[in-house]
């Protein structure tokens, strides 16, 4: 995960999405874009894990997807599971508590569609593919 | 019932050290309190009117006596406190309609504490509250009923982990609730839950899920609407996921009232169902789709075996039957789906203490008649009581005498005092009006057992407010209540229905007029009841009369019993 400061501008090429824009509808510009930022306008409003899921899995984008608005420390364990690769947290967040929150769990019960490995992974695995064997 | 493994027991224990570490910057003042509360609410810590009040998950309603001695403890050691009336010193819980137990009076500052004493025993408060997936509600007597055709245990067990910090789903725009059965009667009330799913074979004898989604009751009571009649249960989770993602993506956000799925299935109609619909076709289609390998149920399933009980066929013939031990063999105890055992219900529901509550001598009392009599296990009903599920029919006298002495046996169950409450306006900061009074004058009203036994099988249930914990929309008799002008009032209604096969389909009761007074209520109850005994028709219960009728007479009986209100209305 890349932690970028959060006073920092956005980079040439960025597109940076509404989290009310349905982005598979857009995939054609999307997939021109090295980097794609995606919103929380509420750190509650969970749209924009949504998006980044179907960025990964749907469209198969591989370039960077960038979480910005109000990202709090907390939020980062979800946003590394559902495929984001780097956030610009709120101001008044700590890098610390951050790195900190992403080491509570090293295994989880399900897999997100980012974390699915095509092909085999439908007869075996799943849903546990994450989890350590009973 | 499951079998935790490490790795369960890992999991919940980091999540304890997760919320421990949320509680520390909280107490500490870098996490406001704004932002901290999101991150309780999920792990079950509400602030209530006197404290923070913890809702424990049981996961589909499965507890053993161990989990309910330590729950005992946590009564015990936490849930005190020492100032106020006695019944504000706490030391009790009280078991929901969800399935799950809260406390009221828990310090905050030892809310990590408790965590810990959870995980301990297996358990834990995540996705009791908050805005996602809610723990799964099944069928009390899932895996022992007569009439099942699956056993929904492993599906619920393989849903709760499937939902368990899902990360895509942690922020809905509201929260979002499952209820599993598998039987051909309805225990679980499904079809008045967000997503309601129903396990049943079709013609080729393979297992799937009738799928109807967008129930809910609040201020728009819906009944949900038939998706699928038929997904596979490999494909379970991926039509679940399909559902979720449409709702997390556009559902209404700008209004809490409006944020329920229901109102995105109401609202947007057969649009909302294609949707669904193309998102798990995709998945399918996507080949990196999580179907449950049969391995994972074959683990799963593993927990959910018969306990070895030889059945003792030679059942003691009863020297004198008491009549007192035949009405609670009538109500209290019920068939089971292997020979000599029985379902017997340990009724929470009697005088001096609101419905589901239970202090921690009682959860001790009843975590060793599980353990004597039920395999150590036990299973919290819909309806706010505890239910043994492997008693042999040869120890049953013996555990009606223990039962009678701790205070469990009122045979009531089914019947007008065996009612659902939420805790109301005495405990909970969202409430209108109280709930536990109305139960308690109620309760002692109809205190004649005869009296109840000739009233027969009825549905009472009592909310404090719209929010409907107390499911108040699907009662046969319904009581709500509502605040005018600062006072408590309360609506009542007839003829709602939890869609059972007694209750008939699921829909909400219609309201007999005006509010009345608190005081009033019990009276309006009596008129009600009085109308159904003097209107039935043979073998009518009180629902087929109140569907046959209508309000109206019972509007006339409640109103004729009108004291103060009498002027206003």
């Amino acid at each position: 995960m890349q932690f970028i400061d959060s006073q920092q501008a956005l980079p040439e090429g960025a597109l940076l999405l509404d989290n009310q824009v349905d982005v598979l509808a857009g995939a054609d510009e999307i997939r021109r874009h090295t980097v794609v930022v995606l919103q929380f306008p509420k750190w509650t409003d969970g749209r924009a894990y949504s998006q980044a899921v179907l960025l990964r899995a749907r469209l198969r984008y591989s370039g960077e997807i960038r979480a910005t608005g109000e990202v709090l420390a907390d939020m980062l364990p979800l946003l590394r599971r559902c495929g984001f690769d780097a956030v610009q947290m709120r101001a008044d967040q700590q890098l610390e508590t951050a790195q900190r929150a992403l080491g509570y769990f090293d295994n989880h019960y399900q897999t997100v569609p980012p974390e699915r490995r095509p092909a085999l992974s439908n007869t075996h695995s799943l849903h546990h593919s994450a989890k350590a064997a009973p | 019932m499951y079998a935790y493994t490490d790795f369960d027991r890992h999991f919940v224990r980091a999540r304890a050290a997760q919320y421990r570490d949320q509680l520390q910057r909280h107490l500490a003042g870098e996490l406001g309190g704004d932002e901290f509360k999101p991150l309780r609410l999920q792990n079950g810590w509400y602030v209530q009117r006197h404290a923070p009040m913890l809702r424990v998950a049981v996961p589909y309603g499965e507890l053993n006596s161990r989990q309910l001695r330590q729950l005992a403890h946590i009564a015990r050691e936490h849930d005190v406190q020492d100032a106020g009336l006695a019944t504000e010193r706490g030391g009790f819980g009280h078991f929901t309609t969800r399935q799950n137990l809260q406390f009221n009076w828990i310090p905050l500052d030892e809310s990590a504490d408790v965590m810990d004493l959870l995980a301990e025993v297996d358990m834990h408060g995540i996705q009791t509250s908050g805005n996602c997936i809610r723990n799964i509600t099944s069928d009390a007597l899932a895996g022992i009923a007569p009439d099942e055709d699956v056993d929904p245990r492993p599906f619920c067990e393989i849903l709760r982990q499937w939902s368990t910090l899902h990360p895509e789903f942690a922020f809905l725009p509201r929260k979002f609730k499952l209820a599993v059965t598998g039987a051909r009667e309805d225990r679980a009330a499904t079809d008045w839950h967000d997503i309601g799913l129903k396990l049943h074979r079709n013609a080729a004898g393979e297992i799937g899920f009738r799928v109807a989604v967008g129930g809910g009751m609040g201020r728009t009571p819906v009944i949900a609407t038939l998706f699928r009649s038929f997904v596979p249960w490999q494909q379970i989770l991926v039509y679940i996921e399909a559902v979720v993602r449409v709702y997390n993506l556009y559902g209404r956000r700008d209004n809490a009232y409006k944020a329920r799925i229901k109102i995105l299935v109401k609202a947007e109609g057969q649009k909302f169902v294609d949707a669904v619909n193309s998102e798990f076709e995709t998945l399918l289609a996507d080949g990196v789709t999580a179907l449950i390998p049969q391995a994972e149920l074959d683990r799963v399933s593993a927990s959910f075996t018969d306990p070895l009980i030889a059945p003792d066929d030679a059942a003691k013939p009863e020297v004198e039957a008491l009549p007192a031990y035949i009405r609670w063999l009538q109500r209290n105890v019920q068939a089971h789906r292997l020979p000599g055992l029985r379902a017997v219900t340990l009724s929470l529901k009697r005088a001096g203490l609101p419905p589901g509550d239970v202090t921690a001598d009682q959860m001790e009392a009843a975590a060793a008649l599980a353990e004597r009599y039920s395999q150590g296990e036990l299973r919290v009903t819909h309806d706010q009581n505890l239910l043994l599920p492997w008693v042999s029919a040869s120890d049953l006298r013996a555990l009606w005498l223990d039962a009678r002495e701790d205070g469990f046996a009122t045979p009531n169950i089914g019947l007008l005092t065996d009612m659902i409450a939420c805790p109301g306006g005495d405990l909970c900061a969202l409430a209108n009006a109280r709930s536990i009074p109305i139960a308690a004058a109620i309760t002692e009203r109809f205190d004649d057992l005869d009296e109840l036994h000739d009233i027969g099988d009825i549905d009472l249930h009592i909310s404090g407010c719209i929010n409907s914990c107390g499911h108040h929309h699907s009662g046969h008799i319904g009581v709500l209540g509502v605040d005018k002008d600062g006072r408590e009032w309360y609506q009542v209604s007839v003829a709602g229905a939890d869609g059972s096969t007694l209750s008939g389909g699921a829909v909400a009761g219609k309201v007999v007029g005006p509010s009345f007074a608190a005081d009033e209520v019990p009276d309006v109850i009596e008129a009600v009841i009085a109308t159904y005994l003097r209107e039935r028709q043979a073998g009518e219960r009180f629902i087929d009369t109140s569907r046959r009728l209508g309000t109206l007479p019972f509007r006339h009986a409640a109103d004729a019993v009108r004291r103060s209100t009498a002027t206003v209305n």
